[in-house]
């Protein structure tokens, strides 16, 4: 949560709106914040913090674990048109990296204005492919991994 | 935005489900195709869900997916308050 939030300004800056949800209720969030987030991040978490009672949005999303009674670790990508583009889901033990959440975005976001795909790895300004006829078994021409 | 008056217990309406699904389904119907329409996955439409939520700076709040439709959003489940990772 913490890592998000130290990047939020570059999550704001693709225009992207964060999300955070746990089984916990809104209060339990309120005094994290208070108590230990803030001193983290300068000025806390700045994004809404979502208590699914029950885990039952948890179970829709598939991390809802039943017998801890908790969600596990997992990250959604949205895109405007309310479509799920990416879907991570870790066991609680490993934290995620949030450069590789800015990273998919921006290839996403990439996509949807060029109609282009992005090859492995891809960052900003590197190599995109064009999808079509010319390309098949060509691949190799315009990019080795 | 004013603070909403708080109770203890506040329901939220949690999974929305489209008019179409929730209703009784037709014979034939397996409970396994209704779960699989419930499930989120890559490509599909988001499920739309209502929440509480702790918004810093404006306090408790009932928050709907779907009021962020048009955005990109980026949905963090995390197992627990107060956890170490």
């Amino acid at each position: 949560m913490a890592a998000v939030a130290a990047l939020y300004d570059e999550f704001k800056k693709l225009g992207v709106e964060v999300l955070a949800m746990s089984t916990d209720s809104r209060f339990v969030h309120k005094i994290w914040q208070e108590q230990e987030l803030s001193k983290m991040v300068s000025g806390g978490v700045p994004f809404p913090m979502l208590s699914d009672a029950g885990g039952k949005i948890g179970a829709i999303y598939g991390v809802y674990d039943e017998e801890a009674g908790v969600d596990i670790r997992g990250r959604f990508i949205i895109d405007p048109d309310f479509v799920i583009r990416a879907m991570e889901v870790l066991t609680p033990e490993v934290g995620r990296n949030p450069e590789e959440l800015l990273r998919q975005i921006k290839a996403f976001q990439h996509v949807r204005a060029t109609g282009e795909v992005t090859p492995s790895g891809w960052q900003p300004g590197q190599v995109t492919l064009k999808p079509g006829p010319a390309l098949a078994g060509r691949v190799w021409e315009v990019w080795k991994p | 935005m004013p603070e909403l008056k708080e109770g203890c217990v506040k329901p939220a309406r949690g999974p929305i489900v489209p008019a179409a699904e929730s209703a009784v389904p037709a014979a034939g119907v397996t409970s396994s195709q209704e779960v699989r329409k419930m499930t989120a996955r890559v490509g599909k439409e988001a499920i739309d869900f209502e929440a509480n939520a702790f918004i810093a700076g404006v306090g408790f709040q009932p928050v709907k997916l779907s009021d962020y439709k048009g955005k990109w959003i980026v949905l963090c489940f995390y197992p627990g308050d107060f956890t170490f990772v």
